[in-house]
């Protein structure tokens, strides 16, 4: 699908002979996001009227309490230092963002009067600037008004280096955010921005009060009383809070959204471990809400027959994927174990990473390990089996497997392992210590003794494996190893922080203490080109087909195998009426949840 | 005596300064750091992580670390966690009730059910209450609390639906009805830790008293026609539990220190739960100030045990 295919798409979504769901899901078979088709049609003239979120009260109050089991239990209560979900999760009974993400990927206006856009003079033609329009009558649960200058100096707190916020990403790419008046910002970028709803938006876009943290800005800011005492706009406000145990919040009366919200108390129960939290809500029913439950299918099923509860599965980004070692991890230069200056010995041969992408299994490790949690993609970017993209496809087989490696020249030996100019085809493949994982380590090495390909697998610890730790030879991104697999997951509804993983500049080294995000360090030149361009273009369609060459230009080259699409598992009590996007956090619109009578 | 006192809690700092000396050099040389959060998020840039890393001092030698750590600690600043951003004794001192409650009564509950029974089945050994009582002593110490603690959920949570296994510290419900409840989400944990502890207390006391009962003075008391409720009271327990009360003293610091396993079951937020989250997480000033307030009462608690010891057994003598 190329720029002229999208533009005659939606061309029939204008002229009604295409609805709008249908190109949304059409752009996510091709591995877009829903928010950037979204995109695509507002820039395009066709109005994005986001769904209502669906809410029957008539009246706020009166639900009595809401119980959330959250396996992980959230540590602190400031969306700036909020690194884990758990903890972003937590904030969102308090504070809000000026918008966030719908199922659909539309931005949902939360504390502003409108989303930005070309029509209502928001968006700027050169992409430099985006006004935001507050909403007016918006106060803090301490009574203040919500104004201009507390979106200012949310931008300047976060900003700030010395106040170690881990939002910063976010924000230090805007320039500037002026005042016009108490309810107008404007954000100025350096750049013409085409992702401009980044800062403000979802999880690290949650606003913090200046008259509370304005004294603790820098390198103060650990000693701010409301860290741990947040004061939001939110549709609770805070009761009490134990680091790693407990929040307990109740219901702010002069919430900006009068019918809202409809329970009179919620509290968050943390710890514990994810099964025994599905049975707490699916079985016995003693909570309401239990978050990722990342449980296998075979046990949630049998913990849903219990009948106080059932799963309910969200579309994400996030993606299991397995890749292969571009350098060698066996030979030192320079001091530097696969150092970029290497080539693997065996994955070099096109042919061997084209055989190894038909050894896996897909199917199978969905059915068996993943069970409705996770779909079987060929794809980097988002893409659910139901709307497969037509560029790419999986496939296994180990009779053409078997082909291709005999074509190539690798030849079995006398052990049944094959091996061409003295180098066996044998490889370490490593993942980290998780249940599911292991399984799908083993089916991946089954199918391979049958094509004749030796794997050693190995396991490492999640917290070491996951770590930053530079001395540590066994983190993923030193991969010092043959081939590896875990989950990259993508918070954002924009796939252009997701897609640099694969930019020659992230490759993880030592000069970078291995702190780059392209750990396979696989390199290409028209990617790069493709990446750069994509990060300046403002026009989104020509911007949609950018992202779906570079998905195509990284996943045909077999470097990077994509193999499970998870999604996100949550527990919900029965009657609990709950509105939940897979693109922003759970809690993002709590406000709207009830419970049917 | 006071002498003895004094050169004990002499003794006791430079053993304290070895342990933390260990624990830190260990904690620092061991895998995994606090931001690997960080490192799974594309939305935080490297450099973000980096500069933390250098706020909260961690890329300096570790020695240096130590002694910044030891002069802050006996300034009384503990440090602050790095996952909540929190002081690590606001922390600490939050989930000390919890702890004294649910384990301090399972220890009670463990000396309630030991000490009667073992002192009866001593009094006839190889009787069938004997043969009973070591066998469910055995089973009790066998099975591991995880087992047990699942089996009662499996009972009396799922099955019946009697008590709740999630254990919350901030009840809603006010007067009687708050007794109730946080007695009825108590008991499955309590039963658990408590039964375990019983099951090895029991054994001991028997032993205890089996050594005590066959000496030349019981008989004598006998004898002399006193009553064998007397006999056992007054001449046979007293002597026996001298090293049971060293034991127990012994065990005084795991009411402090939770129970690691038990607690990540039932959601108890304890010690013990804090602890291991902390570890979970990486959380050096946290696993640290734990482990070392552990050391602490482990050296107290032996010395109060041998303090103890002296004034129950005369014939022992401070030098």
């Amino acid at each position: 699908m190329n720029e002229r295919d999208l533009r005659r798409q939606i061309a029939d979504v204008k002229t009604g002979r295409l609805s709008r769901r249908e190109f949304v899901q059409r752009m996510i078979a091709v591995g877009l996001t829903a928010p950037m088709a979204g995109a695509m049609l507002a820039h395009s003239g066709i109005a994005v009227a986001a769904e209502a979120i669906p809410y029957k009260p008539t009246k706020a109050g009166g639900g009595g309490p809401l119980k959330l089991l959250l396996w992980q239990a959230p540590t602190l209560l400031n969306p700036h230092f909020a690194v884990g979900t758990k903890d972003q999760e937590a904030c969102r009974l308090f504070y809000e963002p000026l918008a966030g993400w719908d199922k659909e990927g539309n931005l949902v206006p939360i504390l502003a009067a409108e989303i930005p856009s070309k029509e209502n003079g928001g968006l700027a033609a050169d992409g430099l600037s985006v006004i935001w329009k507050l909403k007016p009558g918006v106060k803090w649960h301490d009574g203040k008004p919500f104004t201009a200058d507390d979106v200012v100096f949310n931008w300047e707190y976060a900003n700030n280096p010395e106040t170690s916020a881990v939002s910063i990403g976010s924000y230090k790419n805007v320039k500037a955010v002026e005042k016009i008046d108490d309810l107008t910002v404007k954000l100025i970028f350096p750049q013409p921005t085409p992702f401009w709803a980044d800062a403000f938006v979802a999880s690290f876009g949650c606003i913090i009060p200046k008259h509370l943290f304005g004294d603790y800005i820098g390198a103060k800011s650990r000693e701010a009383p409301a860290n741990l005492k947040p004061v939001g706009t939110g549709p609770y406000m805070f009761v009490d809070f134990k680091p790693g145990d407990t929040v307990a919040g109740k219901r702010f009366p002069d919430y900006h959204v009068p019918t809202q919200p409809y329970f009179d108390t919620v509290e968050i129960k943390g710890g514990g471990d994810a099964v025994s939290a599905a049975r707490a809500v699916l079985q016995t029913g003693e909570y309401d809400y239990g978050y990722n439950l990342q449980v296998e299918d075979e046990i949630l099923t049998k913990l849903e027959a219990g009948g106080q509860g059932k799963t309910e599965l969200t579309l994400t980004g996030n993606i299991e994927y397995i890749g292969l070692n571009v350098t060698d991890p066996n030979v030192e230069v320079d001091g530097e174990r696969a150092s970029l200056k290497t080539k693997h010995p065996l994955f070099s041969d096109p042919e061997v990473r084209r055989a190894i992408n038909l050894l896996i299994d897909r199917a199978s490790v969905q059915k068996f390990i993943y069970g409705r949690a996770g779909v079987a993609t060929p794809n980097f970017l988002n893409n659910p089996e139901r709307y497969r993209s037509k560029n790419n496809s999986f496939e296994f087989s180990i009779e053409k497997a078997n082909q291709i490696l005999d074509a190539a020249g690798w030849k079995k030996g006398a052990s049944g392992i094959r091996e061409k100019d003295g180098k066996p085809l044998k490889f370490v493949f490593q993942t980290s210590i998780n249940g599911p994982r292991q399984k799908n380590q083993a089916i991946i090495k089954q199918a391979c003794q049958k094509a004749g390909i030796d794997v050693e697998l190995k396991s490492v610890v999640a917290s070491v494996f996951f770590s930053s730790d530079v001395a540590n030879p066994d983190t993923y991104t030193h991969f010092y190893c043959d081939m590896q697999m875990y989950q990259t997951t993508m918070p954002q509804a924009d796939p252009q922080f997701f897609m640099n993983q694969f930019t020659s500049w992230e490759c993880a080294t030592k000069e970078n203490k291995w702190q780059g995000r392209n750990v396979c360090r696989w390199q290409n030149k028209d990617y790069d080109e493709t990446y750069k361009l994509a990060q300046s273009e403002l026009d989104p369609v020509k911007r949609a087909a950018l992202f779906i060459k570079l998905n195509d230009l990284v996943v045909r080259d077999n470097y990077v195998l994509p193999e499970i699409n998870r999604l996100n598992a949550i527990g919900v009590k029965n009657g609990m009426v709950l509105y939940k996007s897979g693109w922003d956090n759970d809690l993002a619109f709590i406000a709207s949840w009830y419970r049917a009578s | 005596m006071g002498n003895y006192l004094l050169r004990r809690l002499i003794v006791a700092v430079p053993s304290l300064l070895g342990i933390s000396l260990i624990l830190f050099v260990l904690l620092a040389l061991a895998p995994g750091d606090p931001f690997g959060e960080l490192a799974t998020n594309p939305n935080v840039p490297p450099e973000v992580r980096e500069a933390l890393r250098v706020k909260f001092g961690m890329n300096d030698p570790i020695l240096l670390r130590y002694v910044r750590w030891l002069i802050a600690m006996m300034h009384g600043d503990w440090g602050f966690s790095f996952a909540s951003r929190v002081n690590v004794d606001t922390l600490i001192l939050q989930r000390i009730p919890t702890t004294l409650y649910v384990v301090g009564t399972a220890q009670i509950l463990a000396l309630a059910v030991a000490l009667p029974v073992g002192v009866l089945a001593a009094r006839r050994p190889y009787s069938i209450f004997d043969q009973i009582a070591n066998t469910f002593a055995f089973i009790g110490f066998s099975l591991p609390t995880f087992f047990t603690g699942l089996l009662l959920i499996l009972i009396f949570s799922v099955n019946l639906g009697w008590l709740p296994f999630v254990y919350r510290a901030d009840l809603q419900a006010t007067g009687w009805q708050w007794w109730w409840e946080s007695i009825k989400q108590a008991i499955m944990p309590i039963t658990v830790l408590g039964l375990y502890q019983a099951a090895s207390y029991t054994r001991y006391v028997r032993s205890a008293v089996l050594d005590v009962i066959k000496l030349d003075y019981v008989t004598t008391a006998r004898a002399k026609g006193l009553d064998e409720r007397k006999v056992i009271v007054k001449h046979v327990v007293r002597n026996a539990l001298i090293p049971v009360v060293t034991l127990v003293a012994l065990q005084m610091p795991t009411v402090f220190g939770g129970a690691i396993v038990t607690e990540q079951i039932f959601r108890i937020p304890g010690i013990g739960s804090l602890l291991i989250s902390a570890i979970l997480a990486n959380d050096t000033p946290v696993i640290m100030a734990v482990t070392f307030v552990f050391a602490c009462l482990v050296v107290l608690f032996n010395l109060i045990a041998d303090i103890l010891y002296g004034w129950l057994d005369p014939r022992i003598s401070f030098r």
